[in-house]
């Protein structure tokens, strides 16, 4: 089993004023993950490095971090894909809890404030709505979020000014625009259109790159915009 | 410090059973969800290839086929009054979901588009029928997803990363509430309610090899137990065919249900010699078993402990629309082109089918007189309703979160309308504070990273697909002494922020509690059924067996009972495939 070199940040508010890297050396296979290498760590070396996981396949969004200057989930990357050091942070832009945890709270307020949730107060049919194959694949892609936070903790507006609403919402609010069955893009559309809306975003595609399951996130925003300008569904 | 809470319900648990009861007590009462985790986060999530209901969008079906699958798939172990309620009940709340905005997969009319599954047949076992309505292979995340979307609409109350460690009954006998462990802060919080709804999913984590999230460490199952509610048919855990080798994450069986085939050394489609209809889409329990038996016969890969699943036939279109993450797993884990390459698989523990017992409206049952406990709830995986018996199909976890939740979630929306505040048992946090400080203060030496993986390789070894009467007694050796150095395990972590460390040491204990409840079970059923094979008792007993099993968790050991099977339509026949 060769042996890879792993440099974390810590930080334990119990007792540090600000937080430093830690160097551990953990033997691995090749076909490791890098959270293997994180829990192996933790159960073999130092019981009190702390992150979050949990499915350990990159379904659930637990463990988004900062790895070697990107945002990955530790579950979705091998540690042979990583030559050299592994250098892991947790993601910039929310107030560190522990070591790689930070606080999603906000983030999810974001989320809350497009209205994540199918909007039609018509009485529903016996049977489902129907909707077309290709209706359907309008919103498929934004469909796939696992709201692991990946996207908007790299996106640099986002680092300048936290009242940005984010990439993730707005993938968010696109998933429920772009849906044939929902009546609430006014609504959406409203929030989206404000000064933190989507028009902070200046399309650096960080987000599309961070994302771990291949969201085009850039061009669900440009999406969101092109019908701001144009008011065209 | 003790932080005390007030609701007419807590649901614990925020997968498809904890958010679909939760959508239906909430808007009635001033309901509360605890999750371990962010409710997103949940297992129900990692489901892939569907949820069957007798929609018929495709070709005929009825929910009698659905509901006489089930029962055959659980080898006559099913409750048939539930697998009926089970079976009816999905098609509308199928309806339900999509109402909701979940983004089902369509037919060319815009239809919620439907696939085979394994062991779902029509006109009772004739040949594979379509009926699992899926959105591509992410079913269980569109499920979570949107539940979680609706639970923000209702305004349902959250509480993220609270740990339930201990559930209070009073002395009438009543359950009126729970102690949890804010993982933020490590405070304990009593949680007093009129009712308690338990939907925490099951414990794949006890054995080595498994398609669970880190997370499923059955904590659920055994604060219950620990209350001296029995656990039924422990024994019964699912290994499914199709794991990734080594790593254990699923590859679902939509893969099979699209085409895919099982290959062994020779380039074989082996399992067209065992069940001659439905080939690689038998029932689960019975093609992991014959994988096992390739292997033992020499007929593995390179003689080795995996088979292939073959699915280069299927073409990119079929892998990248209706398996994507599929394809894209054993791309990132393997390193292999599903178009090209030949996938190394072997089974996994993936599903626990006993658990909390339960009637079909999700009241917790005490005995074999269907005694209930008053004000506690349960459905999903740590349930045992019993709709799986000793083989669950595919997709049907999915028809149990969704049909039970919401059963579960109105009947306990009556039940807190009708009843008042039950009193506390005094000092309630009581138990869970000495469980913390033990670990927080204590004194051990023992590494619980040693303990766990010592405890998941005999799982592995001996209590897997294929069991017998002496590897269980070995296991459940071992397991006792697993317990005894538990008692003297050591944390590394005593800070009171954010303490994985006590988390996941807290987990073991339930772990081992779990790990004995199945090896105690596996040993006393002499027989073979479903998913528990007895190499030394290889046939299924009906005579003796076709009952029940209860488990106490006593300081002593295991002490099993048993209730009766309820068999309505279908009496039990062999089960041929």
């Amino acid at each position: 089993m060769p042996t890879y070199s792993f440099k974390i940040q810590r930080f334990n508010p119990d007792k540090d004023k600000r937080s430093h890297y830690e160097d551990y050396q953990v033997d691995l296979e090749t076909t490791d993950r890098v959270l293997d290498g994180l829990n192996e760590i933790k159960w073999r070396q130092d019981g009190t490095l702390t992150y979050r996981r949990s499915c350990a396949h990159g379904v659930c969004g637990s463990d988004a971090m900062r790895i070697n200057g990107r945002n990955r989930l530790a579950c979705k990357l091998l540690v042979k894909d990583l030559p050299g050091q592994v250098t892991i942070e947790p993601m910039l832009g929310f107030t560190v809890i522990k070591d790689l945890v930070v606080d999603l709270e906000p983030f999810f307020e974001k989320y809350r404030s497009i209205a994540p949730y199918l909007i039609n107060d018509s009485a529903p049919p016996e049977t489902e709505r129907l909707q077309s194959p290709e209706d359907r694949a309008r919103y498929d892609d934004g469909t796939k979020c696992i709201l692991c936070a990946a996207c908007t903790t790299s996106c640099p507006p986002f680092w300048a000014n936290k009242e940005f609403v984010g990439p993730a919402a707005i993938v968010n609010a696109h998933r429920f625009i772009f849906d044939s069955r929902d009546q609430g893009a006014d609504e959406r559309l409203g929030v989206l259109n404000t000064r933190n809306g989507v028009w902070r975003c200046r399309t650096v595609f960080n987000c599309t790159d961070a994302c771990p399951r291949d969201i085009e996130i850039t061009r669900a925003i440009e999406d969101v915009k092109r019908t701001l300008l144009f008011g065209r569904l | 410090m003790t932080n005390f809470h007030r609701h007419d319900a807590v649901i614990v648990g925020a997968g498809g059973a904890g958010l679909m009861a939760a959508l239906q007590s909430s808007r009635l009462g001033n309901v509360a969800v605890l999750s371990k985790l962010y409710p997103a986060r949940s297992h129900t999530g990692a489901a892939q290839g569907g949820i069957c209901a007798a929609l018929g969008n495709m070709e005929e079906d009825h929910w009698e086929w659905h509901m006489y699958d089930t029962v055959k798939g659980g080898d006559y172990l099913v409750d048939q009054d539930a697998a009926e309620v089970m079976c009816r009940e999905a098609v509308e709340t199928i309806i339900e979901l999509e109402h909701m905005g979940l983004p089902f997969s369509r037919t060319p009319e815009g239809k919620i588009a439907q696939r085979r599954f394994g062991g779902h047949t029509k006109n009772y076992g004739a040949a594979p029928v379509m009926r699992s309505c899926y959105a591509a292979d992410r079913t269980g995340h569109m499920i979570l997803q949107t539940l979680y979307q609706q639970g923000i609409k209702n305004e349902v109350q959250f509480y993220n990363e609270y740990m339930v460690i201990d559930l209070l009954v009073n002395s009438d006998g009543q359950c009126c509430g729970v102690v949890a462990l804010n993982l933020l802060d490590t405070e304990i919080h009593v949680f007093h309610a009129k009712a308690v709804f338990f939907g925490t999913g099951g414990f794949g984590r006890i054995f080595k090899i498994t398609s669970n999230a880190l997370a499923l460490t059955g904590d659920g199952v055994i604060v219950p137990a620990r209350r001296g509610i029995p656990l039924e048919d422990m024994e019964f855990f699912q290994f499914h065919p199709t794991g990734i080798y080594r790593l254990g994450i699923l590859i679902s069986e939509a893969a099979r249900g699209e085409g895919g085939i099982l290959l062994n050394d020779s380039g074989e489609r082996f399992m067209e010699r065992y069940a001659p209809t439905l080939k690689d889409l038998a029932p689960r329990d019975i093609v992991s078993r014959c994988m096992f038996q390739e292997i033992k016969e020499g007929r593995g890969i390179g003689g080795k402990d995996y088979v292939h699943l073959d699915l280069r036939h299927l073409g990119r279109k079929v892998l990248d629309e209706k398996i994507p993450d599929i394809t894209d797993f054993m791309r990132v884990y393997q390193g292999l082109e599903p178009e090209r390459d030949l996938i190394p698989t072997h089974p996994t523990a993936h599903y626990a089918m006993g658990g909390i017992p339960t009637n079909y409206d999700a009241e917790v049952i005490l005995d074999d007189q269907d005694k209930r406990m008053p004000g506690f709830f349960a459905a999903g995986e740590c349930a045992c309703v019993s709709i799986h018996g000793a083989n669950r199909l595919g997709t049907n976890s999915l028809v149990d979160i969704v049909v039970f939740g919401r059963r579960g979630g109105k009947k306990m929306a009556e039940y807190m309308r009708q009843n008042e505040l039950p009193p506390l048992p005094p000092r309630p946090e009581a138990f869970a504070q000495e469980l913390v400080d033990r670990l927080l203060h204590g004194s051990g030496t023992e590494s619980p990273a040693a303990i766990r993986s010592e405890m998941q390789a005999l799982m592995f070894n001996e209590v897997f697909v294929v069991r017998n009467g002496k590897g269980l007694q070995e296991a459940a050796s071992g397991i006792r002494s697993l317990k005894e150095r538990y008692a003297r395990v050591a944390i590394q972590d005593h800070g009171r922020t954010f303490n994985t460390d006590l988390m996941e040491t807290l987990e073991l204990g339930f772990m081992l509690d779990c790990a004995e409840l199945v090896t105690a079970g596996a040993l006393a059923r002499e027989e073979s059924r479903g998913g528990h094979y007895r190499k030394d008792f290889p046939q299924r007993d009906d005579v003796n067996w076709l009952k029940h099993a209860l488990a106490y968790l006593e300081p002593e050991g295991v002490r099993m009972a048993a209730k009766p099977v309820t068999i309505t339509r279908f009496q039990p026949k062999e089960r041929v495939y």
